[in-house]
């Protein structure tokens, strides 16, 4: 009888995400410049919340300096291809392997030498922190007064130069997220997801049963590093103009990490609801304060309605619209 | 040279506002264990009312001092009890969202009612000086430092004679240990966040002698007090204040002699190899 059940809520759920991907696959037809831009805006965040979410969601290691590797991502393909004409695709995986890079020598320091939990979170944010005003001085990018790419405007899109109209961004953030979701998928299934999860319950439980808690965390945080730079490089090619100051600073690493706990830690769909929820929150807000003219109203709203969320819902939406729609527990 | 002892002067005395400042999030998560994510939005808060305070009815702010302090303990109290109490027990990243809405509620407040303009606060000595054994050290400097020293010699000898103060120690010690002997542990953690509190404000005040105030400030000061509660050893008082000092001087002695935007970028290279070679902190007991 269990079994009868568990079948059909995954027949659901299947079907839930099938009509999921058709809606967004379609929803640029219907969709005017502004909607596919500001649903760029939801894909960006989904993605990189749930980057974030596989370290923390489900190796259960905080950072609170995710901003760095958007950064890294962006910077480093940006300025390849300002100073040397390098594809962006090509230069966005030189960001990987930086923001990879940076990630294994991040969390080999803190975890070699101890520092865990809050403290591993701090040490996260000095980093991203050391880095945005390091950043700042640094002339071959342009220093705190940015850093341009030339813009050349195309009668189509093309996605080799990554040049093009938002509908092509779309597409690609859209192939990212669900990649994510997948691959998140896969890795839940596996070993290494157990193990992960095994850490994230009780570390020294984990360490007693002979996981090589290191390596599985440090792992962790390379991949949710080199995730997240991808994104950044789409980001660079995306707005053409680059800050240290909002790349790196502390207001985008709390931003990629709100939606993902306001949609569901360590769930597999929450990011995306997070992202859809928190962006269509900022840009409504966006609007009504430049209609009523008044500062600060539209952080206001926000952070209240965070508050209502954390107080109601502490666990996230997602676990909550999940069993109001019926859906299998396991898969999504 | 001399100019050298006068910015090491300086910093020594703006240091202890901040050690002030860091204080608060100090007992707060020594106590408590709760990470203070709107740190940097209370002081914020504080210092538009000394502002307030001194523009419409002429109140210096070292007078308006322990006003907004007591202000601060109550709202302090207040909020603990009414909404952190409740997260005391919850994850991470529960307490992070929470704490942070409420720093984002309180950023936008002040935004909304003073504009995004920076402010400051007029008082007649703020370019007296004294002239110690050939350093100068100016007015609002040293009296800053002044009652920061005294905001904490209370603090301490709260904590060190009065009834309540023993009990949060005890708190702070082993909280099943302060449930059976019978404190009221959910009051004391009011009290403790009160404290807090009462410490943000009093520096708050205090730092409107030295700086001006804008709503964006709020999450530079809250960075800037988790690198000197880290440095020092969270949790720690005198490892507050030591950091306070250690910060205090860094940046002065960068912004001289490198730049001024870069004096930050000196403080979290301090907190990183803090944490890598000595994660507890300076003064701090254990992890």
């Amino acid at each position: 009888m269990n079994l009868l059940i568990s079948s059909t809520m995954q027949r659901r759920s299947a079907m839930a995400l099938a009509f999921f991907v058709a809606v967004m696959l379609v929803l640029p037809l219907f969709a005017g410049n502004y909607v596919v831009s500001m649903l760029v805006v939801v894909l960006f965040s989904a993605y990189v919340g749930q980057a974030w979410n596989l370290m923390m969601g489900y190796a259960g290691q905080l950072s609170l300096g995710h901003a760095l590797y958007v950064g890294l991502g962006a910077y480093i393909s940006g300025a390849l291809f300002v100073h040397y004409g390098l594809p962006p695709w090509i230069g966005m995986l030189a960001g990987m392997a930086a923001a990879g890079l940076a990630g294994v020598v991040i969390a080999a320091l803190s975890f070699r030498f101890g520092v865990t939990g809050v403290y591993f979170a701090l040490l996260t944010i000095a980093f991203a922190e050391f880095t945005r005003i390091a950043f700042n001085h640094f002339a071959w990018v342009g220093g705190s007064s940015g850093l341009y790419l030339p813009v050349v405007t195309l009668t189509r899109d093309d996605i080799v130069h990554l040049r093009g109209s938002p509908t092509m961004f779309y597409y690609v953030l859209l192939a990212l997220t669900l990649a994510a979701l997948a691959l998140s998928h896969l890795l839940l299934g596996r070993r290494v997801g157990f193990y992960w999860r095994a850490i994230r319950e009780d570390q020294e439980a984990a360490q007693a049963a002979g996981i090589d808690v290191f390596r599985y965390k440090v792992a962790a945080v390379a991949l949710s590093a080199t995730m997240t730079a991808i994104a950044g490089a789409l980001m660079a090619f995306y707005d053409n103009n680059l800050y240290p100051d909002t790349a790196f600073g502390i207001s985008r690493s709390i931003d990629i990490i709100t939606a993902p706990i306001i949609g569901g830690l360590g769930t597999l769909f929450g990011p995306i609801l997070g992202a859809f929820v928190l962006t269509m929150l900022s840009e409504t807000m966006t609007s009504l304060s430049a209609n009523l003219g008044v500062n600060g109203l539209k952080q206001w709203i926000y952070g209240a309605t965070l508050l209502v969320i954390v107080m109601l819902q502490p666990a996230g939406l997602w676990p909550w619209l999940k069993t109001l729609l019926r859906l299998d527990e396991g898969k999504l | 040279m001399l100019t050298f002892v006068n910015i090491v002067v300086a910093g020594l005395l703006t240091g202890c506002v901040y050690g002030l400042m860091a204080l608060g999030l100090s007992v707060i998560f020594g106590v408590i264990r709760i990470i203070n994510f709107a740190h940097g939005a209370m002081m914020v808060v504080a210092m538009y009312f000394v502002l307030v305070a001194n523009q419409k009815f002429g109140l210096d702010p070292l007078v308006a001092m322990p006003l907004i302090a007591a202000a601060l303990f109550l709202a302090g109290y207040a909020l603990q009890r009414g909404v952190i109490n409740r997260y005391i027990a919850r994850p991470e990243h529960e307490q992070f969202l929470l704490l942070l809405a409420v720093s984002i509620i309180l950023t936008s407040s002040t935004l909304i009612a003073f504009g995004p303009d920076a402010r400051s606060v007029h008082v007649d000595y703020a370019y007296d000086s004294y002239e110690i054994g050939g350093v100068l050290v100016d007015k609002v400097r040293a009296l800053a430092a002044l009652g920061a020293i005294s905001g904490v010699a209370a603090l301490w000898a709260f904590f060190r004679f009065t009834r309540t103060g023993k009990s949060i120690r005890a708190c702070a010690d082993n909280h099943v240990g302060a449930e059976v002997v019978g404190l009221n542990v959910k009051q004391l953690y009011a009290m403790t966040f009160g404290i807090g509190a009462t410490c943000v404000g009093a520096s708050g005040a205090l730092l409107l002698l030295l700086v001006d105030v804008q709503p964006y400030i709020a999450d530079d000061y809250t960075l800037l007090a988790f690198i000197i509660v880290i440095i020092g050893g969270l949790g720690s008082m005198p490892g507050a204040l030591l950091g306070g000092l250690l910060v205090g001087v860094s940046e002065a002695v960068s912004g001289f002699v490198i730049m001024p935007s870069l004096k930050s970028m000196f403080s979290f290279g301090l907190l990183i190899i803090v944490l890598l070679v000595r994660p507890q902190g300076l003064l701090g007991r254990h992890v």
